[in-house]
């Protein structure tokens, strides 16, 4: 296979470049691996001269450009809600190459800060300056036409957000699942949001369990009916780390822990 | 395809190189540059056997794209001895039987050496984190562990 590599000095550029056969490459962790296994379905590589990587407070949210690293997110401390899933991705050389703006687009088993992201409700900005919602981003992400350019990430505060990465070998491994919990309320949930990671072949919320939440108290009893009906809408599949059928069981075990936990 | 020409440094020497575009910088450091050191394990990003600096921070050479290399400088186990002089690294490893089939003792090297280049005096835990992205299937880690713990003492004129 022959590939050309093509490079512009902007991100408006860059993303009018990007097309059937033309993939753009952020920290190239997943790009250039498609290229070590001989992927046919691209001939042309897009660079941008411009990068960015910059986190910043913006309004209620922290904007993070979609070329800031895993390892830029952990340097950030307006970023912080964030460092506990920045930390366990990869190990340091990935953390040093993966940006933020890849992992929106990285197939199960990765994904993990996607996952994160879904579960705050963050905002996707594209090149042509329009704003998608995580959730609808997601789900039309393999026809998504140009660039990502940020995500803006509702600031909340370490109470408020909780997430696990379960993976069978530590400190580094792929994610088996990754849950991200956003609860609001003091006392009993007000309001829910739930996203697994490598529960389908996107990060996907649970709904269903967002609702049996709801009015509740994070007690066993008050959880009990969420964690019944935590897979509904999930659609695990079977790979080398675990069955779909190990990650139905497992599933509310996890969820169970995450929202147990002591804070 | 026609090659492009690519612009770096490795190890303090500067090299000129052509390239197949698309190509990785593990093929470029070992077929143009003929630095032998780092090596292709998964060429996936999971083993870290192709662990190079690039401007002083660990990277997956065999993930990264050779034309986002242009004038960067790039370290290698292979520049890691000063003449006949190892590194304290190479020689705690040596010592330690840090290294038995070998094959992930660079990527290890250049990970250790970033750890004990920002943190010269690591607890055990930040070594075991240093290295999480290195695969050894022979050693168990243990003594690559001792082994990083030995240099980093050395280099700070204690003893382990």
């Amino acid at each position: 296979m022959s590939l050309s590599v093509e490079t512009y000095p902007t991100l408006r550029e860059a993303s009018q470049a990007i097309g059937d056969r033309a993939r753009y490459i952020g920290g190239g962790t997943l790009l250039m691996r498609a290229v070590n296994y001989g992927d046919q379905s691209f001939d042309r590589i897009v660079i941008s001269r411009e990068i960015d990587r910059t986190i910043r407070n913006e309004g209620q949210g922290v904007r993070i450009g979609a070329g800031a690293t895993m390892a830029d997110v952990l340097a950030s401390r307006d970023a912080g809600f964030l460092h506990p899933v920045a930390r366990v991705i990869g190990g340091p050389a990935v953390r040093n190459m993966g940006t933020v703006g890849g992992n929106l687009f990285a197939a199960a088993p990765f994904g993990d800060f996607a996952t994160a992201l879904l579960a705050l409700d963050a905002t996707v900005q594209m090149a042509d300056g329009q704003n998608q919602p995580m959730e609808s981003f997601l789900s039309g992400r393999d026809r998504a036409r140009g660039l990502v350019v940020a995500v803006t990430v509702p600031r909340v505060s370490e109470r408020e957000f909780r997430f696990a990465k379960i993976s069978r070998v530590k400190p580094k491994g792929a994610s088996m699942m990754a849950i991200a919990l956003w609860l609001r309320g003091s006392g009993r949930i007000d309001e829910a949001r739930i996203a697994f990671g490598t529960m389908g072949p996107t990060p996907l919320r649970a709904k269903a369990a967002e609702q049996a939440l709801r009015g509740r108290d994070l007690t066993e009893p008050g959880i009990a009916a969420a964690l019944a009906v935590c897979c509904d809408g999930l659609q695990p599949a079977d790979d080398p780390l675990a069955t779909a059928w190990y990650r139905r069981a497992v599933a509310p075990v996890h969820l169970k822990r995450l929202l147990l936990e002591t804070r | 395809m026609a090659k492009v020409p690519l612009t770096f440094t490795l190890n303090d020497a500067e090299i000129g190189v052509f390239v197949v575009p698309g190509s990785n910088l593990l093929d470029v450091l070992r077929r143009g540059a003929g630095d032998l050191t780092p090596k292709e394990g998964c060429a996936q990003g999971a083993c870290g056997a192709c662990t190079v600096l690039i401007d002083g921070v660990p990277h997956l050479s065999c993930l990264t794209l050779a034309e986002m290399a242009e004038g960067r400088r790039i370290s290698t186990t292979g520049g890691l001895a000063v003449g006949p002089e190892l590194h304290p690294l190479q020689t705690a490893f040596m010592e330690g039987f840090a290294a038995q089939c070998g094959f992930c003792t660079a990527g290890m090297l250049m990970s250790a050496k970033a750890l004990l280049d920002q943190t010269p005096n690591p607890t055990r835990d930040q070594v075991i984190e240093a290295i999480s992205g290195n695969l050894c299937r022979c050693t168990g880690y243990e003594p690559i562990v001792d082994a990083i713990l030995t240099a980093a003492a050395k280099m700070q004129g204690r003893t382990a």
